[in-house]
């Protein structure tokens, strides 16, 4: 009886699939339909503000005030080009994790915080750049559906890094042994998660016209 | 004698029951001028035909499987020591049974309600466009074709289909007038539309159906029927109505009219039905001593009524957008309701409400 | 059955380590003691959404009544609403998925116990912020579907909105931490050889809950947040003015607003398909049938969220399409009543008070469903929608359907959750005195809908001819009302003088009747195997009835988590961080900020500070 009692808390799961694990994966689920609702939103909402600026066009208000357009392509895409880089690197560093390789595992993690922190800058930059031409938040349909669902995305983006973040000063002190390389999964799994709703958004927000 | 005591006892077995029939026989009684089960019009009696297909099928549809419980209950009562009943896991005959009968039932009711989707969707031909435009917590009636304006009555000719396009001023309203038709919600921003006729001449009354705020309670209107001539009447002294009522000779309502200037009601009303000035954000009130109801169809149009509603409109429609200037004395209001009451372009609606 | 216990008792006490005091419940992650903590505040609250329904009912009693203020009266009809739905039957049966679910399926304790508690103490915190709101006569007033534009600040000015977007948006993170719970718990923490097509029903239903939890929860956060930026952040969203369209708003609400009917009837679902078995003494009748038809109702539910909207004239091809598939559901759901018939059919009825409540629920839900199909038939709708005809609709499947069924659940489950039988006698007057009160109060909404009267009316003028029922009505409340109180004498009477309730009072089918009344705290001495449908049943008859009462075991050497108060802290964190949102800016600058800085840092803190030392917490 005390040996099936002894590990009454970790008894085998049903699945064999880790609660912890399985518990991402289903957030994750339900988070997809949190991006749906704001994605959704904003196709529905686009091209019907009544006032610019506009995404694509220039404008030139009534009062004879001209404003550019707001979006800058190539920023952005760079910006998208390191997020999905800094998916492959989690990968690297989770590898190093399991392996006990520690180097792999810091310096890949490393990287991965570096490059989600330039995209953070990059949307903070483009945010600040966007007002500064013009379209505040409640500006128009655009500036509330725009800053909104990426802002979302933003938030998420910087809750992955605080994981990682905490994920990595736990490898630096030794404490994310092979066997809890799972600690690091995780956050992985969610990482992977913010960078394939940017994937959708980054079309459907900036090149869709 | 042995029967008695048994004839009492199931009758006293009845008595809830009996009760029940009771009750549902006085609730019938009642008089329900709002009522959906008296369709006036085509619209109203598409869609309680479709109704009364799914009461058809419910009442049967009850009584069977109502029946069916209540059988299994009574025939089946056990107790504590019977024996173990039979342990039946299922059966898949009966699961498809149970399956396809009511997906004929619904085939059945899906018909008659894709049919009249189609047709109440139809564009009506000929008709009377009328634009109507929700307001916290009152109704605009806009007719184009004639260029005239009123508030909380809408006349329409017997038998003409009615065409409504309609929007908010502010938040979702829902137009609902239940003898002639169903409901459309009205909201800012965007028309939307529904089509009505009528086939008896009356006054019947709608309401709000869309919460909307305070006072949603009390955002009613009236449908005035009115037979060719009547209605072509009301149309001619509504077209000429860009001017109050002269009311000479009245010093009541000459005093009237002066307060209805110094009261500030003039800032959001007008008497001006073919051509009112704008941002007039009250009820138009041309005509308004002819109207059956007052408060957007929620007070009789009576003297006492008006003078009440005049003074303090808080008081009967709290929240109500109308906010008095100062104080109105019970004289003033008197003053008010003589001016008011002259202000008549045509008689009031010659049918009563016609009812049930 | 009481002195087998005695007979079987263990050599030494239970409790290894005894818990009681406040702190313990502060700080308890037993699946079970948070059940009841559920269990008591969702009874509290229903009680006071019950309370508010009466006074509605005084204030329609009569034509041109002034009992309410229109305000007043629309801050009560929608703090009903709200409370009914989430602050009531929700809780009640996440009361039932805490309690029950790791007995049904075998577990020592869900698969996250301080995730758990933490649900609780957020919806507790929401709950309280929603309800403080009466305080300052501030309740929220624009009904619990909330549509815009009515709910932007123009024309709902002052704090009501503003509790009922916060209160809600609190609620949803609930919802949704216990969701992803009770989700990986089903999957995951089953006892060997119960598979999937093997749980209880119960267990089953809860986990389809889950899953419109999950899909459902995040689109009204989003219209939430939407609305929350508008008010607060001037955002446009639902601005006419700024093209913004209050119809978005409409189809996010009832995305969520649908699979939430489900949300609040699947569970009551299982109860019932629970009970009617057991009380029968024969299995549950097409189980295959009843798993697959509530999969399927789930998955409807989410494609006819339109058929809240037919007023609004989305044209006839929307109408039509919404309207076929909202016939659609009626199906399943009949699969589902044919087969509660099927079950009861040739058993041996024992009628005690849960079955009463059981079969009351069949033959109430019956009613509801078929005015459900009048809704269906989208023309006789456009009549029917924003009536009471309507409210006559949803009351007979939520109240004569969930609650009913919830209340079989309380008088079938409250022995083995407390360890006292309740009074057969009291509960049947309960049933009786529920059941007239409930027709009598309802049923009559049919009638005075059907002749023109609109719903979320604060009044009604004379001449509609709408007293007579309306009088009815409220006569019938106050009957329902008393009803409750009825059934809190029950407990009273019974925890003081009540039988002591054996482990298996009801001849059960299912695991939690295999452990002693109420359970020990690690729920099994031994981890049980599975290798039927009806477990016990299939063991009582192998070994010979009744089962032997199970014995207490010391279970000095079962790890079990920790207490831990860092989900309460969590959960006091997002009550500061959103209570910020209603404190005002306390400074001058910037001007157009409305929300309180510094207490929403500091409830960010110590969320922040919550979360991060319950990570590095050892759990056991």
């Amino acid at each position: 009886m005390s040996h099936d009692t002894a590990h009454a808390l970790h008894p085998p799961t049903t699945t064999g699939l880790d609660n912890r694990k399985l518990a991402i994966w289903t957030f994750i689920g339900s988070e997809v339909m949190f991006f749906a609702a704001l994605i959704g939103t904003y196709l529905v909402y686009k091209g019907k503000s009544i006032v610019g600026p506009f995404p694509h066009e220039e404008w030139t208000s009534p009062a004879g005030e001209h404003f550019e357009h707001i979006f800058e392509i190539p920023l952005v895409t760079f910006g998208t080009a390191v997020l999905l880089f800094s998916s492959f690197f989690v990968v690297l560093a989770l590898a190093g994790a399991q392996r006990g390789n520690r180097k792999m595992l810091i310096g890949w993690l490393s990287a991965t915080v570096v490059a989600g922190l330039f995209f953070v800058g990059m949307q903070v930059y483009e945010f600040s750049h966007f007002m500064h031409k013009g379209l505040g938040y409640t500006t128009n349909l655009f500036g509330s559906t725009f800053y909104t669902l990426t802002g979302f995305h933003g938030a998420h983006v910087t809750i992955g890094l605080l994981w990682l973040g905490t994920v990595l000063i736990l490898a630096i002190r030794g404490k994310i042994p092979p066997e809890k390389a799972l600690n690091l999964e995780l956050a992985a799994l969610y990482w992977h998660f913010v960078d394939v709703v940017w994937i959708v958004i980054f079309p459907v927000v900036y090149l869709m016209k | 004698m042995r029967f008695r005591p048994i004839a009492t006892g199931r009758l006293l077995r009845w008595t809830p029951l009996l009760t029940l029939l009771a009750l549902v026989v006085a609730g019938c009684a009642e008089n329900y001028p709002q009522t959906t089960l008296e369709p006036r019009g085509d619209f109203a009696r598409m869609v309680d035909n479709v109704f009364m297909v799914t009461v058809r099928w419910a009442i049967l549809v009850f009584v069977l499987v109502e029946g069916a419980l209540v059988v299994a209950i009574i025939k089946f009562r056990g107790k504590p020591d019977d024996p173990e009943p039979k342990q039946i896991h299922g059966s898949s005959v009966l699961e498809v049974v149970w399956t396809v009968i009511p997906a004929i039932i619904l085939v059945m009711v899906a018909i008659p309600t894709i049919k009249t989707i189609f047709e109440t969707a139809k564009e009506p031909v000929d008709a009377l466009v009328v634009e109507v435009i929700g307001h916290q917590w009152w109704w605009e009636f806009h007719y184009p074709e004639y260029g005239i304006t009123t508030a909380n009555e809408m006349y329409v000719p017997l038998g003409r289909t009615i065409d409504l396009r309609m929007v908010s001023d502010d938040v979702v309203h829902s137009f609902w007038v239940p003898q002639f038709a169903a409901k459309r919600d009205v909201f800012p921003n965007r028309e939307t539309r529904i089509w009505f006729n009528t086939e008896v001449a009356g006054v019947f009354p709608g309401q709000c159906a869309e919460f909307c705020g305070i006072q949603h309670g009390r955002m009613g209107f009236r449908v005035v029927s009115a037979e060719a001539p009547e209605f072509d009447l009301w149309v001619a002294g509504m077209s000429a109505a860009t001017e109050p009522v002269p009311v000479e000779g009245d010093s009541l309502a000459l005093a009237g009219q002066q307060l209805f200037l110094t009261k500030a009601c003039i800032g959001c009303h007008t008497f001006n039905a073919a051509d009112p000035p704008p941002g007039r954000i009250g009820p138009n009130l041309a005509n308004i001593g002819s109207r059956t109801m007052i408060a957007a169809g929620m007070l009789e149009n009576t003297d006492e009524n008006m003078a009440m509603w005049i003074r303090d409109p808080q008081s009967y429609k709290e929240g109500s957008l109308m906010v008095i200037a100062g104080e109105i004395t019970v004289a003033e209001s008197e003053a008010l309701v003589a001016y008011l009451r002259a202000q008549q372009v045509v008689g009031p609606p010659t049918v009563a409400a016609d009812i049930q | 059955m009481a002195t087998s216990a005695v007979e079987h008792a263990a050599p030494h006490a239970p409790a290894a380590h005894p818990k009681t005091g406040l702190w313990s419940w502060l700080t308890t992650v037993d699946h079970k003691r948070i059940g009841i903590m559920y269990g008591v505040s969702a009874f509290v609250l229903f009680m006071l959404g019950g309370f508010e329904a009466l006074l509605l009912r005084i204030q329609l009693g009569s034509a041109d009544n002034t009992f309410l203020s229109p305000d007043v009266y629309n801050q009560l009809f929608t703090m009903h609403g709200t409370t009914m739905i989430f602050l009531g039957v929700m809780p009640l049966s996440a009361m039932f998925f805490n309690f029950m679910i790791p007995l049904q399926i075998g577990a020592r304790d869900v698969a996250f116990p301080r995730l758990n508690a933490f649900s609780y103490w957020v919806f507790l915190v929401g709950a309280i912020l929603l309800n403080v709101s009466f305080v300052f006569n501030a309740a929220p007033n624009a009904g619990w579907f909330g549509y815009a534009n009515l709910t932007e600040t123009q024309y709902s000015p002052g704090l009501n909105t503003d509790f009922w977007v916060i209160g809600l948006q609190i609620l949803g993170v609930a919802s949704l931490a216990a969701a992803v719970n009770f989700f990986v718990t089903i999957i995951n923490m089953r006892a060997p050889g119960m598979r999937m097509l093997r749980m209880p029903m119960f267990v089953w239903m809860s986990f389809i809950t889950q899953i419109l939890l999950l899909l459902a929860f995040p689109v009204i956060t989003v219209a939430l947040v939407f609305l929350m930026v508008d008010r607060y952040f001037g955002a446009n969203f639902f601005q006419p003015a700024a093209n913004g369209d209050p119809m978005l708003w409409q189809h996010l609400f009832w995305i969520f607003g649908h699979p939430e009917v489900y949300i609040l009837i699947l569970p009551p679902f299982g109860i019932v398909s629970e009970i009617l078995p057991v009380f029968s003494r024969k299995p549950l009748f097409g189980y295959a049938a009843m798993v697959f038809s509530g999969a399927f109702i789930a998955v409807l539910g989410f494609g006819v969220w339109s058929h809240h909207m037919f007023a609004t004239g989305m044209g006839p091809i929307a109408d039509a399409s919404f309207g076929l598939l909202t016939m659609l559901i009626a199906i399943p759901t009949g699969v589902k009543i044919f087969n509660w018939i099927g079950t009861i059919w040739g058993g041996s009825l024992q009628m005690k008070t849960p079955m009463y409540f059981a079969l009351g629920f069949i033959a109430m839900f019956i009613i509801g469903g078929l005015s459900g199909i009048m809704h269906a038939a989208v023309p006789a709708d456009l009549q029917q929608t924003d009536t009471y005809f309507i409210v006559a609709h949803f009351h007979y499947v939520l109240f004569g359907g969930s609650v009913f069924a919830l209340m079989a659940g309380a008088y079938y489950w409250m022995p083995k959750m407390f360890g006292f039988m309740l009074s057969e006698s009291i509960g049947k007057v309960q049933f009786w005195l529920m059941f007239i009160g409930f027709n009598l109060t309802f049923f009559p909404m049919h009638f005075l809908g059907l002749n023109g009267m609109p719903r979320r009316v604060y009044t009604y003028p004379e001449g509609l001819g709408f007293e007579f029922w309306n009088l009815i009505e409220t006569a019938g409340s106050m009957l329902l009302g008393f009803s409750f109180l009825v059934f809190i004498w029950n407990i009273w009477k019974s925890k003081r003088s009540g039988e002591v309730a054996p482990a298996d009072p009801w001849d059960g089918a299912t695991l939690e009747w295999s452990i002693p009344s109420p359970p020990q705290e690690f729920n099994f001495g031994e981890i049980p195997t599975v290798d039927a449908r009806d477990p016990l049943w299939e063991r009582k008859r192998v070994e010979g009835r009744p089962l032997p009462e199970p014995p207490q075991v010391s279970g000095d050497d079962i790890h079990l988590p920790n207490p831990s108060v860092k989900p309460l802290i969590a959960a006091i964190g997002i009550g500061v961080f959103f209570t910020g949102f209603l404190l005002g800016n306390p400074w001058p600058i910037p001007a157009s900020l409305t929300i309180n800085l510094p207490v929403v840092l500091i409830g960010f803190a110590l969320t922040a500070y919550g979360i991060f030392s319950w990570a590095f917490e050892p759990a056991e």
